[in-house]
């Protein structure tokens, strides 16, 4: 039935599907409906009764979250149904619902974390009563150790069940219940467990009162003294889009940000926990390796030793690497002035993936997008294991297949992905036998309207993995998955940098080398750049080390200069993420001590080496670089590939027969330099390496 | 009711025993694929059967046949209160009714016998751990107040004596016979039937049992005066004319062979009187209010016998219709 129905709400006619809820046709008219176990994205409880309103015809008052526009009957003589959100006798509705849900909820909002941003505290502003009725003890609940990273005050649940459907629906983790019954019903996990969702944090923002609140930030700070500033994610390649709150210098926490083409409204542990270690183990000050120990230096120290040593040798001898988490414009600016030191050796590849920009876009992002994902009526994972790589990603998967069960199958690490899937196979031969047309898979993929084909990074980084990504890409010609109104061929990238990278050619030119290369022992470099580059085999004795980063990683305890760089929340930079989407993040509290961010240091170093970069503002810099490439102009849009970009990735062809795929990712939680520096995550870590881990596959 | 949780001390395992697994089995398979949770409390409860109580490992055993999450069998696990979270009495766990009809009918006499005999508190174990009680809600034999249930048997018609003599018999490792206590046969009425009385069963049918008691019962014929029988009050319904109609003899009413001069009755005014009865009556020879006025009952139950409406004459008041018309008619 797509005809719409007509219903008149405070008076005003609107016109709305019948399969809406009256809530939804409520809002539809701009009237504001208080809710608490309602929410858009989980399936409909029904049971807080907040959302009473008055239903001309109907006994009594009507739930609206739970009551289908098609269920309301027309007047005796076929008027449109007749709703009133703001009648004597909904108010009155809703102040009883109100009055018994406060009954047993403790009056402890001055020492509650949700003050100030509490749905009840809010809502029982409107509705609410100044007095208390109820004489008697009020209930006690014993609060529950649920993990490192939701705190539980039970006492003030008021059983709206929003983190039970989130675990179930959502992240596909069915961990949490509600035991008892009636008022003495718990919100727990099985005899406790800690919850082993990488997306459980996200119980946190869907609490409508401070039942569970987030432990790391718990007694931190209140909501009103935080200055709010949106941002971009970095811990993964999907971009979320986050907002970072800041107290003076220092990032409080991080919550997600509506957007509906790339995270919904859902961040990953990581995402939002990994705020320690932006404190922790910092690299604040320039350092000099004397004497084979590093000791602080000042900036002109630091520059006249680097100077020193690329006066001292040829553009061929000197390399950079970007690492994981490196925005687009210090990538531009180091590949700048790398162009200016005569070097063709850049990388943004440090894991090795063989993805080549010379091919085009289509080549190397996420064609099918990440909203696409819920148009996909068959899906072949490829050498990825979503839910650690990109858990909200794997969230969307599991939304798709919720919504529609279209086949999956999956080719590499078998793992609990949180939904069921045909395994393929550990490695190549196993595409090789889909290409070869053979298994009931193939004609599942051939068959589908909208197959999509992800292919993950592990498949990429072998010697094979130019092969790989090409027969991947025959295959997705093959069953109709690049056409020109669906592109299915998906990289699905595990670095925020990487697309971004690609996109400036952040990758060797003539005669450069490629990362593997450039820390091999006979790589024959005398000066390597590192932008924030950790997750890479570290160069033996050999080539002087600049390390340009945030912590003391990897980089840095092998690096002969340190120049201490701005982490992600603390520069306004540029990222793509794996659909090819650019996005803007912003600064949100300044660079400890002498750091700086990480475009400056590069336009000041280029002073001091005698190849000054043309660019002295930010706003230069993104000038010269949407010049250069103007689709990154184009923020929170997709460039979306050329047709063509397939089929050149399609013919280059060769063997693929290689060693199964594993999963890039052995630890979800420490996965970059920030990550590693945080307590919460390195906790969490522990948690699923210990004796719990097993629950956790 | 209060916060379930699971018991502190817990068995190492569980596993259903052959046949019980045969029958889970089987009670698995009676839901379509992907719907096999749909057995959750099945399978808990034949668990809870076999072992006294639901243990931490039986639900994780359940849940893992069920290839449910273990959460949601604890949910179904504490939501239900028959399901006994700690071990129970291992000869009785004694379940007192103590919903308003068994509280006014002595429910506290029986709880106080469980006090003293059992344990003071329920969901305690008595100290030989043979007995244990708890107080729920109506277990829907009010009619037989105030009960108590044992594992599967109800024993109703209690006063604290004849509790006692049952947790007597438990004791020694009878089971003593469920259903009233006091001799009573199931529900019936304690004074004998007071309705159906008149249905012919003769076809067969199973009658009713028309002994208010059993010949076996315990000396206990007359409820205590204390507890005032709702069964004791006589039916105000309750008519000589009803009860006693198959004993009537039958004797045939004034009849004309033919309509009266003045015309027939219409009949039909008699509530309970269509045009069909009316047909059947004149044909039988009555067609005036008055010939029905002056039936007796001796009348009535040979014209019953005739129409086959047994008790519809009675019922529906024809004499005193006809009365009235028959009145009304000759006051014209």
């Amino acid at each position: 039935m797509s005809d719409l129905r007509k219903l008149i709400v405070d008076g005003r006619e609107i016109e709305v599907p019948p399969s809406y809820t009256l809530l939804q046709a409520c809002e539809e008219a701009g009237a504001e409906i208080p809710r608490f176990c309602f929410h858009e994205r989980l399936s409909i409880a029904g049971n807080c009764r907040m959302c009473l309103v008055e239903l001309k015809g109907a006994p009594k008052p009507v739930a609206s979250c739970a009551w289908g526009v098609s269920d309301c009957r027309p007047g005796p003589n076929g008027e449109p149904p007749e709703v009133l959100t703001r009648s004597a006798l909904t108010k009155k509705a809703r102040e009883g619902v109100m009055e018994f849900l406060l009954i047993n909820h403790p009056l402890d909002c001055p020492i509650c974390d949700q003050g100030g941003e509490c749905d009840l505290q809010d809502q029982a502003m409107a509705y609410g009563v100044d007095t208390s009725r109820y004489h008697e003890n009020k209930r006690a609940v014993e609060d529950k150790h649920i993990g490192p990273l939701v705190k539980t005050f039970m006492n003030r649940c008021i059983h709206c069940t929003r983190c039970i459907r989130f675990a179930t629906e959502v992240a596909g983790v069915p961990e949490l219940g509600a035991t008892g019954r009636g008022e003495d019903m718990e919100i727990t996990t099985y005899l406790e467990q800690a919850m082993v969702s990488e997306l459980q944090a996200n119980v946190v923002d869907l609490c409508p009162v401070g039942a569970l609140t987030s432990k790391p930030y718990s007694f931190k700070a209140r909501p009103w003294e935080l200055d709010k500033t949106e941002s971009i994610d970095v811990m993964d390649a999907l971009g979320s889009n986050i907002r970072v709150d800041a107290r003076g210098k220092e990032v409080m926490r991080i919550l997600p940000r509506l957007n509906e083409d790339v995270n919904e409204e859902w961040i990953s542990d990581k995402t939002r926990h990994c705020v320690d270690g932006l404190r922790a183990q910092r690299l604040d000050r320039p350092y000099l390796r004397v004497d084979g120990r590093l000791q602080a230096a000042s900036w002109s120290d630091a520059f006249a030793a680097i100077t020193e040593r690329v006066a001292a040798t040829t553009g061929d001898k000197i390399g950079a690497i970007a690492g994981d988490l490196a925005g687009v414009e210090e990538m531009f600016a180091l590949k700048r002035l790398m162009e200016s030191l005569g070097s063709a050796s850049t990388d943004c590849r440090q894991d090795g993936a063989a993805l080549d920009p010379a091919l085009g876009r289509g080549g190397y992002i996420f064609n099918a997008t990440v909203a696409g994902i819920e148009s996909a009526d068959a899906i072949l994972i490829v050498g990825s294991n979503p839910r650690k790589e990109a858990p909200v990603l794997n969230a969307r998967i599991r939304k798709r297949w919720r919504a529609a069960q279209p086949p999956i199958g999956v080719i590499g690490e078998p793992a609990d992905l949180t939904y069921d899937y045909n395994y393929l196979g550990a490695g190549p031969e196993s595409l090789s036998h889909l290409l070869a047309g053979e298994g009931d898979f193939y004609h599942a993929l051939s068959a589908a309207e909208q197959p999509l084909i992800l292919v993950g990074q592990r498949a990429l980084v072998g010697d094979n993995g130019a092969a790989v990504l090409s027969a991947a890409a025959r295959l997705a010609a093959d069953v109709g998955a690049t056409r020109d109104d669906w592109n299915g061929l998906s990289i699905l990238h595990t670095a925020a940098s990487r697309v971004g990278g690609l996109d400036i050619g952040f990758v060797p030119g003539e005669g450069g080398k490629i990362a593997r290369e450039m820390v091999s022992g006979d790589s024959g470099l005398d000066v390597l750049f590192l932008l924030g580059a950790d997750e890479i085999a570290m160069p033996p004795a050999g080539p002087f080390v600049v390390y340009i980063g945030t912590h003391g990683d990897a980089g840095a305890h092998r690096a002969d200069v340190i120049l201490p760089g701005a982490a992600y929340t603390e520069k306004s930079a540029t990222w793509v993420n794996t659909e090819g989407r650019a996005q803007l993040g912003n600064r949100a509290a300044f660079p400890p001590g002498d750091a700086r961010e990480d475009w400056s240091i590069l336009r000041a170093l280029s002073g001091a080496l005698g190849k000054t970069l043309s660019f002295d503002s930010l706003a230069a810099l993104r000038a010269e670089l949407y010049e250069a490439h103007p689709h990154l102009a184009e923020i929170d849009t997709i460039k979306p590939a050329e047709r063509a970009d397939f089929g050149r990735v399609a013919a280059i062809g060769g063997a693929i027969a290689g060693p199964p795929f594993a999963s890039p990712i052995k630890d979800f939680y420490l996965t970059n330099p920030i990550a590693r520096a945080s307590a919460t995550l390195a906790e969490c870590s522990a948690m699923h390496l210990g004796p719990a881990a097993e629950a956790a596959e | 009711m209060a916060v379930r949780r699971l018991a502190e001390t817990q068995p190492e395992s569980f596993a259903f025993s052959p046949e019980n697994h045969a029958w889970a089995e089987r009670e698995i398979a009676k839901f379509p694929e992907g719907r096999q949770a749909s057995a959750v409390i099945a399978l808990l409860w034949r668990a809870q059967e076999q072992e006294g109580w639901i243990t931490k490992p039986a639900i994780e055993q359940v849940a893992e046949m069920l290839s449910m999450p273990t959460i949601r069998v604890l949910e179904v696990a504490t939501f239900y209160t028959m399901f006994h979270l700690e071990p129970v009495g291992t000869k009785a766990h004694v379940q007192v009714c103590g919903t308003t009809p068994c509280m006014l009918r002595g429910a506290g006499d029986i709880i106080d016998v469980c006090r003293r005999r059992i344990h003071a508190e329920p969901h305690h174990r008595s100290a030989d751990e043979a007995f244990s009680w708890e107080e729920v809600e109506c277990l829907g034999a009010c009619v037989n107040a105030p009960m108590v249930q044992v594992f599967k048997d109800t024993y109703e018609d209690l006063t604290p004596e004849s509790f006692e003599a049952v947790l007597d018999a438990f004791d020694r490792g009878e089971t003593p016979t469920p259903g009233p206590q006091n001799g009573r046969h199931h529900s019936v009425p304690i004074n004998g039937l007071t309705s159906l009385t008149e249905i012919d069963y003769s076809d067969g049918a199973a009658a009713p049992v028309t002994e208010p008691m059993s010949a076996p019962a315990p000396a206990r014929s007359e409820p205590a005066p204390a507890e005032p029988s709702v069964a004791e009050a006589p039916r105000a319904t309750e008519g000589p004319t009803q009860s006693d109609a198959t004993a009537v003899a039958e004797a045939e009413p004034e009849l004309l062979t033919a309509a009266p001069d003045e015309g027939a009755d219409d009949l039909k005014r008699i509530s309970g009187v269509g045009p069909k009865l009316e047909g059947l009556l004149n044909s039988m020879g009555i067609y005036t209010f008055a010939q029905v006025a002056a039936w007796t009952p001796e009348n009535i139950a040979w014209v019953d016998d005739r129409l086959k409406f047994k008790g519809r004459i009675d019922r529906d008041d024809w004499l005193g219709q006809a009365r009235k018309f028959a009145a009304e008619k000759s006051g014209r």
